[in-house]
């Protein structure tokens, strides 16, 4: 999860690197961080405390979505389908979502390390894909949600055992970005 | 594999003083082939003033020696030293089972330049066999000696040497919630490493343009994955595509105007592209609700070979690049074949295969499908040839490690190139370079 301090590195290792052109922004909008977030803040009623809102830059991962909920959907080996027990993750995070509108979210696919790599970044994609449509289906607005497939780039869990793959084959929702 | 009793030989390439990847890069010899040639490379002769600037034999016996075919004659068992093809006496080479003689002299020319002058003899029956003279540039000594390397290499085998190459690949180090990636250059046996690229996230997929230029990546330092291409001598970087979604796998065509690329769009739907770098036309090539991906060109530019999972799990298929072109399958042996890449000659593929639950480097017959297996990892993968054809660059993962290894086309030559810290991966094999 980047933080501010990573993205001064980028830059600065983009300078370093002697780019003679800058990468262009990215279409599709998806380099917005803080424009709807103050939404999640908003307080819920008397005396309650409202949604933490996430500093510009901070990982979003830990907050901004729905509360007590969970954001990682884990698959099974070279599967995409969508288990039957994150029926209810799912529907949580489409709800608040259709709440929220303003919120935005990343929706980024994950595989375990083996087999080779682009054809793991096209599977990642597919299963980030199958749950952008789930959100979709229960509420969650397109524009609202921004895939990214990592393949197996970004494993959560060191380590070329079945329980480090199992933790490695997911699709995190990570709010802020 | 007997890993002891195949190690026939350990050496340490490169000791730079210049190491930005800090990392040292070791080729060991795992498996050698029992007929390697053994051949004498006596040091150069010096005419000039002071120590002479560069060891061309020490760069040629490394060379010979890490390419697994050859068995260069240790340099102090040299029973003689001489400097030109007339001075060689092949009854004494015979009496060590020498084959061959190489010989020459290292000249500082009125200009600053210097002359490598270099003769091959047979010992069989004293032929020369090669006879050349090379004006070099101070600072072109190590290339101009890895050409020799390719001269020898040609002459004895009837193969162009792949010595004066180079490879890139990609270099990770630290722990999963903070890696650094590195897209890195080198010369081909590891030495003269340079950073093309960094970025705290993934770069993937490096690929060479065909005039060994330019490299075609992919970086997710903008957030999402976009393809770049880098101009090496000047480190100017353009983005080429970021689209909404996956964008991957960058493969030149062989004349180097167009790009294949592996595109999601918005729906998801991974197919194969073709982009025209100077319009930036796109072409869809593939249309299958399949995953369609990692394309490479077929060496005459009509044709592509590339990974679908349409019949289930992954298998290499090949289309033609022209409007309504139909996909043939290429591979059928075993549940998953991905990641093809062609052999220059345009007769084998690589792949990657699943080889009774390891993922192995085979090379498949592209016109029959018969496919053999190569590498004996667990975890191979990235396949890419020699400029050559005669050895295959890939990626191992050794006790929960990514190295590089090469294995030679017909699988009888094994070696491993470490790095001393941190991981190496996907790596590319330049083509020739002038």
């Amino acid at each position: 999860m980047r933080s501010l301090p990573v993205l001064t590195i980028v830059i600065g290792v983009l300078v370093l690197a002697g780019c003679g052109k800058k990468p262009t922004t990215v279409p599709d909008g998806a380099a917005s961080t803080a424009s709807g977030e103050s939404e999640t803040g908003t307080a819920t009623g008397e005396g309650q405390v409202g949604e933490g809102r996430e500093l510009p830059g901070a990982s979003g991962a830990a907050g901004g979505g729905p509360s007590g909920v969970a954001n990682v959907i884990y698959f099974d080996f070279d599967r995409s389908d969508i288990r039957p027990e994150y029926a209810s993750l799912i529907n949580s995070h489409a709800k608040f979502l259709a709440g929220s509108s303003g919120v935005k979210i990343r929706v980024e696919g994950h595989t375990d390390e083996r087999g080779s790599r682009e054809y793991n970044i096209a599977l990642a994609e597919r299963r980030a894909q199958a749950v952008r449509r789930a959100l979709m289906l229960q509420g969650a607005g397109d524009a609202q949600l921004t895939t990214v497939s990592y393949g197996e780039e970004r494993p959560s869990t060191a380590g070329s055992d079945e329980s480090a793959y199992e933790k490695n084959r997911r699709v995190e929702l990570v709010y802020g970005r | 594999m007997n890993f002891r009793r195949a190690l026939i030989a350990l050496l340490v390439v490169g000791l730079l003083p210049f190491n930005p990847a800090g990392a040292q890069l070791t080729v060991q010899i795992l498996k050698g082939m029992a007929e390697s040639v053994p051949i004498a490379i006596v040091p150069l002769a010096w005419d000039g003033a002071g120590p002479p600037p560069y060891d061309v034999a020490a760069t040629v016996h490394a060379d010979l020696e890490r390419s697994g075919r050859f068995r260069p004659l240790a340099r102090a068992q040299l029973v003689d030293q001489p400097h030109a093809a007339s001075e060689v006496d092949v009854a004494d080479w015979r009496m060590l089972k020498i084959d061959y003689v190489l010989v020459g002299r290292l000249s500082a020319l009125p200009d600053g330049r210097y002359e490598i002058r270099y003769e091959l003899v047979s010992v069989a029956n004293g032929e020369r066999l090669l006879g050349t003279a090379v004006p070099v540039d101070p600072k072109a000594l190590k290339r101009a000696s890895h050409r020799v390397s390719d001269a020898v290499y040609e002459r004895i085998l009837g193969v162009r040497g792949a010595f004066a190459t180079r490879i890139a690949y990609v270099a990770v180090e630290g722990p999963v919630n903070k890696r650094s990636y590195r897209l890195i250059v080198s010369d081909a046996d590891g030495a003269n490493e340079r950073i093309v690229f960094g970025s705290p996230d993934p770069i993937m997929s490096p690929a060479w343009s065909p005039d060994g230029r330019s490299l075609a990546y992919v970086s997710f330092h903008s957030g999402l994955s976009a393809v770049y291409v880098q101009t090496l001598a000047t480190g100017a970087q353009v983005q080429v595509s970021a689209k909404s979604g996956i964008n991957g796998a960058p493969a030149f065509s062989p004349d180097g105007s167009q790009m294949a690329l592996a595109l999601s769009r918005r729906d998801g739907n991974v197919d194969v592209y073709v982009l025209t770098l100077a319009s930036q036309e796109l072409k869809r090539i593939t249309d299958d609700p399949s995953i369609d991906t990692e394309p490479a060109w077929a060496p005459d530019g009509r044709s592509l070979y590339f990974t679908s999972d349409r019949a289930g799990g992954p298998q290499v298929y090949q289309v033609g690049v022209e409007p309504g072109a139909r996909a043939r399958r290429v591979t059928f042996e075993g549940g998953y074949n991905a990641r093809p890449r062609p052999s220059p000659d345009g007769r084998q593929l690589a792949v990657v295969t699943l080889d009774r639950g390891a993922y192995r480097i085979a090379v498949v017959d592209a016109k029959q499908g018969g496919l053999q297996v190569l590498s004996n990892g667990q975890q191979d993968e990235s396949p890419s040839f020699a400029p050559n054809g005669a050895d295959i660059l890939y990626t191992s993962r050794v006790s929960g490690r990514d190295m590089l290894a090469i294995v030679s086309s017909d699988g009888r030559i094994q070696q491993q190139v470490a790095a001393s810290a941190g991981e190496l991966r996907e790596a590319a094999w330049s083509p020739f370079l002038n």
